[in-house]
């Protein structure tokens, strides 16, 4: 099960970097880095997975005392909260960028964007 | 023909790298140290059944204050890029078609629905897989509903700062007190830790995640009402 997981999460990352190398359109290598994102986050999700074991939350199902043998990693579950909240920041600055490029030239092909070439 | 042909060699390698990654990868058996003192101690310091909650609010509370620093950045850096293009939508230049029937009435059906959602989902992060985070992107799906039903209506950038710097300076007011009260900075233990389980439990964490949930939703919000500005109509 994490095995899929995490496979699944390395394809994504590697379609989404497909995606932002060989799109030329400013939004599909935005949206190509939102797909990277969630495939690393899926990868870090599943390093924390262990199987037979249950999410890390206490109840009557999980009580206390068996707690360590009945419960998955906790850490990269929170790690990966963190990095959800932060990929919507950095998604929504790309986006608001993208708009203000469009707004300077007209166009989002990034092979019109020259003038940091050398 | 040559960039292709690069690119798909960069891909392979870096598909060999994760391929090698992963078929060396043997999934602990056990916990490992600090996962095993968040299990064991966590019910008993803290007082909440959501382990990752404490981590996140608690445990490592100062990162997640940081994290909501960066999303404060985040929706200021887009105030600011957008700004010059704001748009003056109180006159549209055409005449806008009205709101359909089933997303005007739709909204008045679901937005309570989902502000109260949000709400639930932010104040019992201690008990159930939520949080913050989560109440709080849902709050600010609700703005979005409110923004695609009524384009025009014009909701106060004023009202969005005040709600979201009442919540930021209360969490570090809140993490301060800790200091005074309690172990140390963001310590949850100012008000008692309660029955595992309920909802009045868990010390200051439900206070905490409420704020948080309140900032992040005024954040997120801050940032469609900005991106929604740029719109000409």
């Amino acid at each position: 099960m994490a095995m899929i997981a995490m496979a699944t999460g390395f394809v994504l990352i590697l379609i989404g970097l497909f995606g932002a190398l060989s799109n030329r359109n400013i939004l599909r290598m935005i949206v190509a880095f939102a797909v990277a994102n969630t495939g690393v986050n899926l990868v870090l999700v599943a390093v924390g997975y262990m199987d037979g074991r249950t999410a890390p939350i206490l109840n009557e199902a999980v009580p206390v005392a068996e707690a360590t043998t009945r419960i998955i990693d906790p850490v990269p579950q929170a790690l990966v909260l963190t990095a959800i909240v932060i990929g919507v920041g950095v998604t929504a600055l790309m986006l608001a960028y993208a708009y203000k490029l469009f707004k300077t030239k007209g166009t989002l092909d990034i092979s019109q964007y020259t003038d940091l070439k050398w | 023909m040559i960039k292709r042909f690069t690119l798909i060699l960069l891909l392979a390698g870096l598909g060999a790298i994760f391929a090698g990654l992963m078929l060396d990868y043997v999934p602990d058996s056990e916990l490992n140290r600090t996962a095993d003192y968040y299990a064991k101690n966590t019910a008993a310091d803290l007082g909440a059944a959501n382990i990752v909650t404490a981590i996140i609010v608690t445990y490592r509370g100062l990162d997640t204050l940081g994290e909501v620093t960066v999303l404060f950045l985040t929706a200021a850096i887009v105030g600011l890029v957008l700004a010059r293009d704001r748009h003056d939508q109180s006159q549209p230049d055409r005449e806008l078609p009205p709101t359909g029937e089933l997303l005007a009435t739709g909204t008045r059906l679901l937005l309570p629905l989902i502000l109260l959602f949000g709400a639930y989902v932010f104040s019992h992060g201690h008990l159930t897989p939520g949080g913050g985070f989560q109440g709080g992107a849902i709050l600010a799906s609700g703005m979005l509903l409110m923004l695609l039903s009524h384009p025009l209506r014009r909701f106060g950038h004023r009202t969005i700062a005040i709600v979201e710097s009442i919540a930021g300076l209360a969490f570090v007011f809140i993490g301060v007190l800790g200091i005074a009260l309690a172990g140390g900075f963001l310590d949850n233990r100012i008000l008692p830790t309660g029955t595992l389980g309920e909802l009045f439990s868990a010390g200051a964490i439900p206070v905490i995640y409420s704020f948080v949930g309140l900032k992040v939703g005024a954040e997120f919000s801050s940032m469609l009402l900005n991106l929604s500005e740029t719109e000409e109509l």
